[in-house]
């Protein structure tokens, strides 16, 4: 069964589509391996977020996603 | 058997169809134009109490040669986000009730992008209110902004004067 990754604003471009399933369960480095290395430069960044399950994570490094759960990645807000 | 016609009698109550505004909050993202006339008059009578409303709206400009502007959210946090910020705009400003209101989708030059209102008792607070909820709305809030110019699509990147304009408030 899968988790699925979103990617929200500019890393949409990036990552060239807005969703991708994955196996889970998924952590930090199964992450960075999945999204590719252009994404994941940009994940390493302390700007850029990570939510799971709805909720933005305090610290990122600390991902577990289970099955049938959505990580989102986080870009910067764009200002006004 | 005559012919029934109906005939529709003019009201001032019911000429327009008054929205339904929840109070003390009403928070909303809405994916289709938002009628501030509207919205305001209903905001308003939802707060008959309130000694002033003050009220932003936001626009898109047209500098740049810009031809539309797009806003993408994620709807599991910048919902509960904007609910959150509304919560702390009327407690700290002792509001009686406040309006959030942000587009989301493909907008063109002169259309509106967000509504906010605040009601309170005096209009010091509800003026303040307004600026406090803009601020962390144009800079906090979980939006993504592209833009629409002659040569394709930009993404819009944060800019140091929206931190600052954040800081003023801490």
């Amino acid at each position: 069964m899968s988790v699925t990754i979103l990617f929200l604003g500019p890393l949409r471009d990036l990552a060239g589509e807005t969703e991708r399933q994955v196996e889970a369960p998924l952590d930090w480095n199964g992450l960075l391996k999945a999204v590719g290395p252009e994404v994941a430069e940009q994940l390493d960044q302390e700007r850029v977020n990570l939510a799971c399950k709805g909720k933005v994570l305090a610290d990122k490094r600390s991902l577990y996603a289970e099955d049938g759960d959505e990580v989102a990645l986080l870009p910067p807000v764009s200002g006004g | 058997m005559p012919k029934t016609v109906t005939k529709w009698r003019c009201c001032p109550r019911s000429a327009v169809a008054r929205l339904s505004i929840s109070t003390p909050l009403d928070v909303r993202l809405l994916d289709k134009g938002l009628s501030v006339g509207e919205a305001l008059a209903a905001f308003n009578a939802a707060h008959e109490q309130a000694g002033g409303v003050v009220s932003f709206l936001g626009k898109v400009r047209p500098d740049g040669g810009v031809k539309a502007l797009e806003l993408t959210h994620y709807e599991p946090l910048t919902q509960p986000g904007m609910e959150s910020l509304a919560q702390d705009a009327l407690a700290r400003f002792e509001l009686d009730g406040a309006l959030v209101w942000h587009r989301v989708g493909v907008m063109t030059p002169g259309e509106a992008i967000v509504l906010v209102a605040a009601a309170s008792r005096h209009r010091r607070n509800a003026f303040e209110a307004a600026d406090f909820l803009m601020d962390h709305l144009k800079s906090a809030a979980w939006f993504w902004k592209r833009e629409k110019r002659a040569d394709g699509w930009h993404w819009i990147e944060p800019r140091d004067a929206d931190h600052a304009d954040l800081a003023r408030w801490k």
